[in-house]
This record gives C-alpha cells, sequence and structure tokens, in this order.
C-alpha cells in the first residue's frame, strides 16, 4: 500500500489542473511504473472546477480512486479548504500562494508555498507555465522523476511547431526552490 | 414472334400475400423491372420496412434484410457505406417512414445519403388491421380514429415530399400514384431517375407513391383506385419537387 | 516489445477495435464515453474507415444492423441508457445472427440516471433488455489493459458466434488513464472478399446465386423455433463451453470469497489487502466473462475454510443472483454494494467485510 505514491490535483479550469495529472503520470510511465490517472469527470467540470487523481506504484494499482493522498495540489483557496483533510498526516501540501489566501489548518503534514504564477511572470517572462512550475516543485520534493525523464515527457508532449517550447518548460522544473 | 409482353424474371416464382387491389404488387414489379432494365438487379440490396411489405424478399429477387420499425434509412446507410457501389434502396410504408422513422428519414436526407427511398402512402396503418397513419385524411376513418381523423387530436396529415425536400441533399423528390396506367408509367420513370440518382452519386432520392388499401379502407379495388385520384391527389399532390439537372 | 502508451480508456477503445480491424463506427454521444466518438471521428476516417455520429441511439444501433448485415466489422458505443435504446437492434442483431460489438461505459440509472461509475445494466447486458430469448456475450475487463485486449478479441468472438459482444466498463475505466500498449493492427476484411469470407452477407447476388435475404420476422412461428433450437441455442451452449473466463485469487485458506468484476475488482483487491493486514485473509473471484458467466469458478472455492461467498458490486444484488446459480446451495451469500453512481471505497469494503464475518458466528 505504502509504496503507492497517491497524488490529487484541484483548482479550477484553464489553470492546467489535468496536465499536471498527465505530466506526472507520463514521467511514471517512463520510469517503468505503474500509473492511473482519473480524472473527475461531469457537472462539477462545467462548473469550472478541475481535479484529477495520480497514482504511482512499483506494482500494478488496485483502485485509481483514493480517499486520502500523499500529496495534495491545491492550486485555488477552494480546492485547499475542501481537500486539505484528504493528506495523510506526514504527507506533502503543496499550496498555490497567489491564490490561496487563507493558509492551510493542517499541522502534521508539510506545506510548500509555490507562488507559481508570479515565479512564471518573474523568472520565465511567461504566465503560461504557472502549471509547470507547480509540477517542478512537486516533482523536487517528492522525488517523482529525474530531469532527464521530464526532458523525456516534453519531447514527447511537445511535438512540431511546441518543440520549441521545450527549453521553457525545462526552466518551470527548476524555477522553484523553498 | 417477337414478345411484346414478359412477366420479369426479378420477381420471384411466388404468389404474394397482398390482398386484392393492393398496390405493394404493382410497386413491387415496377421496381424489379427497372432494376432489370437499368442491368441492376444483381448490385441492388433492399431493406424492407415493418408492415405488410416486410416479407418483400419473398417476391423481389434482390438481397435483402428486414429493419427495425422505422429504422430502415439508417439500416440501408450502414450497408451503403459498405458496399458504395451498390443499388441501395429501403422500401418503407406511411406508418414505418411518417411516423417511427420520422427521424431516420429526415437524417438521411440532411446527410445526402446516397441511397433510393421508396415511400408507400396508403394513407393507412395496412398490416396491423387499419389503425390511423399520419398520412391519413380529415375525416378519413380509422379502427383508432373510428369516426375518422379529426384535426382537433391528430392535427393535419403529413406530407413527407414537402418535408423532406426541405433539406438540400435530398437532391431527388417526386411524388407518384399508382391508380391509373398513365400514372404507373410515371411512377416507373421516377423510380429509373431516383436509381439514376444514386448510380450518379448525387445524393437522397424520394419517391412517395400513392398508394390504395382497397382492404382497410373498406372500399371495392376499382373504388380504391378512384378515391386516390378524389381524396388522396388533391391533398397530396403529383410531380417533381426537386430533380436534379443530371437526369431530367 | 512493442510501445507503452498512456491513454485513456475511452480512447485506447477506439483504437483497440481499429487495430481488430473494424472501420466502421456510429455512435451518439452520452457522457462517460464521448471520448469514443470523438476519437474515431478523428482517427478511423483516416484509416480508412467510416464514422458517422448517428441522430440517435436508435439509429446507431440500425446503422450496426446494416453494417454488420453488409459484411464488414463494425462497433458502436453508449452508456446504459443509451444501450437501453438499442435493445430492440441489438434484439435484431442475434436472431439475423449479425456480429457486432458494443461497448456499454455504464452509468448509474434506471432512467437518465448518473453520469458517474455503476454496473447497474448487469441484467440488461447478460440476461437481455432485448425481447426474446436471447444474449449478448458480454466481457467485464477491469484494467484499460485488459479492455484493449478484450476488444481485440471481440471482433473475432462476435464473427465467430454471428452475435453481438458487448464490452461493460463503467465510467471509471472509461475516463482514467493508464499504460497500454495497443496490438499489431489487423488486415482488414477488404468489400472484395466479404461474399467469400461471408456467404450470408447482403452484397448482391451479381445474377449468380438466389438472393440472401437477413428475416428478423417469421410468419410461420413453427419456424422460429426452429431457429432458436437449432441455430441460435446451440451456438450458446458451445459459448458457455468455450467462452468463460476469470481470474482466481488467494482462494486456498480464505475465510470469505469477494466475487466482483470491471472497476469494483481493483477496489475490492485493495481492501483484501488490508483485511489481510488485519489477519482476515480473503479470496477473489473475478468474473472476465459475465455471459457466459464462469459458473466453474466456483467450483475452486477453499471447503475447508470459506464460510461466505460476497457479491461486491455497483448495483443491487443484480450478479449475486448468478453466483447464487453457480453455487446452487453450497455456500451462504452476501452482497456488499453501492449504486446510483457512487463508488465502493477499500475502507468501506473492509468494514462491511467484517460486519458479514461478525455476523456468522
Amino acid at each position: 500500500m505504502s509504496s503507492t505514491k497517491k497524488i490529487y490535483i484541484a483548482g479550477f479550469g484553464g489553470q492546467g489542473v489535468l496536465l499536471i495529472g498527465q505530466m506526472l503520470a507520463y514521467a511514471a510511465l517512463f520510469d517503468d511504473k505503474e500509473v492511473t490517472w482519473m480524472p473527475a469527470y461531469g457537472p462539477e467540470m462545467r462548473g469550472g472546477t478541475a481535479n484529477c487523481t495520480v497514482c504511482i506504484s512499483d506494482k500494478p494499482i488496485a483502485s485509481p480512486v483514493i480517499t486520502e493522498c500523499d500529496i495534495l495540489i491545491a492550486m485555488n483557496g477552494a480546492s485547499l479548504a475542501k481537500f486539505e483533510h484528504m493528506v495523510v498526516p506526514g504527507g506533502e501540501l503543496f499550496v498555490n500562494t497567489g491564490l490561496c489566501p487563507n493558509p492551510p489548518k493542517r499541522k502534521d503534514i508539510n506545506v510548500h508555498y509555490v507562488d507559481c504564477t508570479n515565479i512564471a511572470e518573474e523568472k520565465l517572462n511567461s504566465n503560461k507555465v504557472a502549471n509547470m512550475v507547480m509540477l517542478g516543485a512537486v516533482n523536487k520534493i517528492a522525488n517523482i522523476a529525474s530531469l532527464d525523464t521530464m526532458f523525456k515527457v516534453f519531447e514527447y508532449t511537445l511535438k512540431g511547431p511546441k518543440a520549441k517550447l521545450i527549453p521553457l518548460n525545462m526552466r518551470a522544473m527548476e524555477a522553484w526552490s523553498e | 414472334m417477337k414478345p411484346v409482353f414478359e412477366y420479369t424474371n426479378a420477381m420471384r416464382d411466388k404468389i404474394t400475400h397482398y390482398c386484392p387491389g393492393c398496390s405493394h404488387g404493382v410497386a413491387h414489379r415496377l421496381i424489379m423491372e427497372v432494376l432489370v432494365e437499368r442491368g441492376e438487379l444483381g448490385k441492388a440490396i433492399c431493406v424492407s420496412p415493418v408492415g405488410c411489405s416486410i416479407t418483400a424478399h419473398q417476391y423481389m429477387n434482390v438481397d435483402m434484410i428486414e429493419s427495425p420499425h422505422g429504422r430502415a434509412p439508417a439500416v440501408a446507410a450502414g450497408i451503403k457505406r459498405v458496399h458504395p457501389k451498390g443499388a441501395v434502396f429501403t422500401y418503407q410504408g406511411d406508418g414505418d417512414l411518417a411516423s417511427i422513422g420520422g427521424n431516420e428519414i429526415l437524417h438521411s436526407a440532411e446527410r445526402g445519403e446516397n441511397i433510393c427511398t421508396f415511400f408507400i402512402n396508403n394513407a393507412i396503418y395496412g398490416m396491423t388491421g387499419g389503425q390511423m397513419a399520419p398520412t391519413t385524411l380529415i375525416g378519413m376513418k380509422a379502427t383508432t380514429c373510428p369516426a375518422g381523423r379529426d384535426l382537433d387530436n391528430y392535427g393535419m396529415p403529413m406530407r413527407m415530399c414537402e418535408i423532406v425536400q426541405t433539406m438540400d441533399l435530398a437532391v431527388y423528390v417526386e411524388r407518384v400514384a399508382l391508380n391509373t396506367p398513365a400514372h404507373i408509367r410515371q411512377a416507373k420513370k421516377a423510380i429509373n431517375r431516383a436509381f439514376e440518382v444514386q448510380k450518379q452519386g448525387l445524393g437522397y432520392a424520394f419517391v412517395e407513391l400513392l398508394s390504395a388499401c382497397p382492404t382497410n379502407w373498406g372500399m371495392q379495388p376499382a373504388k380504391a383506385m378512384e378515391w386516390v385520384d378524389k381524396s388522396m391527389i388533391p391533398y397530396y399532390p403529383l410531380g417533381q419537387f426537386r430533380c436534379p439537372e443530371e437526369v431530367k | 516489445m512493442a510501445e507503452k502508451k498512456l491513454m485513456k480508456g475511452n480512447e485506447a477503445f477506439a483504437v483497440a477495435a481499429i487495430a481488430a480491424g473494424c472501420r466502421y463506427y456510429f455512435g451518439y454521444p452520452i457522457t462517460p464515453q464521448n471520448e469514443v466518438p470523438e476519437y474515431m471521428a478523428r482517427e478511423l476516417r483516416a484509416a480508412g474507415g467510416h464514422f458517422i455520429q448517428a441522430e440517435s441511439e436508435l439509429a446507431s444501433i440500425s446503422f450496426i444492423y446494416g453494417a454488420a448485415a453488409a459484411g464488414a466489422r463494425c462497433m458502436t458505443s453508449s452508456s446504459s441508457i443509451g444501450i437501453a435504446l438499442m435493445q430492440e437492434g441489438i434484439g435484431s442483431c442475434i436472431i439475423c445472427e449479425l456480429p457486432c460489438v458494443i461497448i456499454n461505459v455504464m452509468r448509474g440509472g434506471p432512467g437518465i440516471g448518473s453520469i458517474q461509475p455503476a454496473q447497474a445494466d448487469y441484467t440488461m447486458v447478460t440476461k437481455g433488455g432485448m425481447n426474446g430469448d436471447a444474449h449478448n456475450i458480454v466481457y467485464a475487463p477491469s484494467t484499460i489493459q485488459e479492455a484493449v485486449d478484450m476488444i481485440y478479441k471481440a471482433f473475432d468472438v462476435a464473427d465467430d458466434y454471428r452475435n453481438p459482444v458487448i464490452i461493460c466498463v463503467d465510467g471509471m475505466i472509461g475516463q482514467m488513464m493508464e499504460p497500454v500498449v495497443v496490438p499489431e493492427f489487423k488486415p482488414v476484411l477488404e468489400e472484395k472478399d466479404i461474399e467469400k469470407v461471408k456467404p450470408w452477407a447482403l452484397c448482391g447476388h451479381k445474377n449468380k446465386r438466389d438472393r440472401n435475404k437477413i428475416n428478423s420476422v417469421w410468419l410461420d412461428h413453427t419456424e422460429l423455433e426452429v431457429a432458436i433450437n437449432e441455430r441460435i441455442w446451440p451456438k450458446y451452449e458451445r459459448a458457455m463451453k468455450e467462452l468463460p473466463e476469470w481470474e482466481s485469487k488467494n482462494l486456498e485458506g480464505a475465510e470469505a470469497v469477494f466475487v466482483a468484476y470491471g472497476s469494483t475488482a481493483r477496489i475490492a483487491v485493495e481492501a483484501m489487502e488490508l483485511l489481510e493486514e488485519e489477519g482476515i485473509k480473503i479470496g477473489l473471484i473475478r468474473p472476465k466473462t459475465l455471459w457466459p458467466f464462469p459458473d466453474a469458478a466456483f467450483d475452486e472455492i477453499d471447503k475447508e475454510t470459506t464460510k461466505v461467498v460476497i457479491s461486491v458490486e455497483l448495483s443491487m444484488g443484480q450478479m449475486l443472483q448468478d453466483i447464487k446459480l453457480a453455487l446452487e446451495g453450497r455456500y451462504p451469500t452476501a452482497l456488499i454494494n453501492r449504486v446510483g453512481g457512487m463508488l465502493l471505497t477499500p475502507n468501506e469494503i473492509v468494514e462491511r467485510t467484517k460486519a458479514v464475518l461478525g455476523g456468522m458466528k
């Protein structure tokens, strides 16, 4: 059980929530791990919220649906308030500082503040890679994949004219530090 | 001696179950004659409806499938996609086509499915025993409107040619009748044009054939033929609604 | 080895069908399976095939009925209430012996219901839905890879039995992503070869043979009885011998046995692990075919230790009925379920299992 990393990512549509999850899933795939990605689907999608679950493991994953997580990525305040309780004691919580005015309440988890929009704008001159700055932070702390693997992920997902965005995304992987 | 008339070998050697005076026999034969004359009998595939003509495969010598009620145009479109060079046609009555199958007929016309539809309109449900159809005329009696179709409950009869011809890709739409020799000759020409539209890949072809149902109308066959002239044609005018230049 | 790709279930179902030689797909939008028609709309024409968004599920299955009668490999997909709408057409395919593959990505019901995962179509797909004496062959994969492999095989099974094959998954398997290996693309049956391979198909008689007829009405009812007895049922008897598939796990020494299929089986496995940590040993029978139901699987249960057989399902005991028939009274049974689109969690299964076992003491 504990060999499975359970990651929950929540925010609103347009923040690249599902994409963060898919990038993590690709990274796991390229490292030959078992992985599932499961989006919340249905009317809540239309309502503007977006969230998904990623499970990464060395053995086949039983359930892609989770009730608790090792890692929570809260991309906005509403998601933080709604899902903070899901994190297991000692787990990791990533907070998108710019959109989470109220700090988390839990004391038994490790909280990482990632001001991803500002970092993207100031360090990378692009507000489009805020989600990738968050991904980089999660990857660094939770040790999901090497930068080599992340490079492979971007090579695979950014093809043709989009390939020129690979260096920017790679810089986003390293833009945040605690 | 040169034969002046031969029974078409495209009709199988079988006595039909249709009632005396019913127009199905005439319609079957016209379609079969046209296919033979066009050299298309061997590539013809028919979709029969739910109605009196459901087992038309007993009589027509072409590959044939019985369709769920009303779905014949979708079934035929599925066949045509697999055999694009086939001469694929649906043969449907008014209950099948205008009532339960209203949606399929409109969407086949909308997509311009390259098939032909032969619509037998006798203004009544035949096989189930004379119930009201969407094409039953105002005042006309049927077992489910024993006092005659009334406007208040059931509104006005549907004119399918007029509806279908609003679809741009229903390129050939014509209404004919099967009640007099002259009308029957016109009907045969219309059937031929429909297959020609399909052969040339021009779009959807729809031919409505006003038909008689003496049994369920409660009339002698000869009277029924007159009734088509007197009552049906005034409400369902004959003629071409649309016809592409290529087949005129 | 072929490349592992990360794919969404619904997209993987579509690519598996194309790989199996399906070039005809007809469908109508309904959540949670919309990625199937969307993928087909993008990829099927590129593969030389035909995609039509039908005007309704009634039309979808009728396109299938026509394309199958014309000899093509064809598929449709829908969800629960959409499959309910197709029943007349599915029954027609069965009596006319027309092969086709249908994917049902199940959601809550009855009625329009909910769009969340459910397994409440069990009875509809295995025992009818359509009128008359008829069965679908039903596969229930629990991973995307298994779904791909089953769909790939389903076209051969459908052709072999000349019967519809339904792939029954739920919104969870349809919506999630998992790594998957897409099998090799099979050659496609070309139009000119159809009449050789499927001599019953409608191709036009070319003035060379009697006309083919495909009929579903029997004005002489004695012939219908003959058709069911001599054509349809012998196939089903063969299917019951050849087709049942299941996976069993940890049956030896198990105190109780879970029976679960599809996504629910995955959750049940996690519950089994939690229970084992508490010293409670549970076995699993996972039917991979829902019809024919794998009755023989239940002969493997450990007679010495097993006290109860528990159906774990997202319906009101629909599968439990088949389990009881298979058990023929050998073991008591119990039901652990959620419905309406609600999922079981591993912890809920653990607690309810303990309650079942506690009640037996």
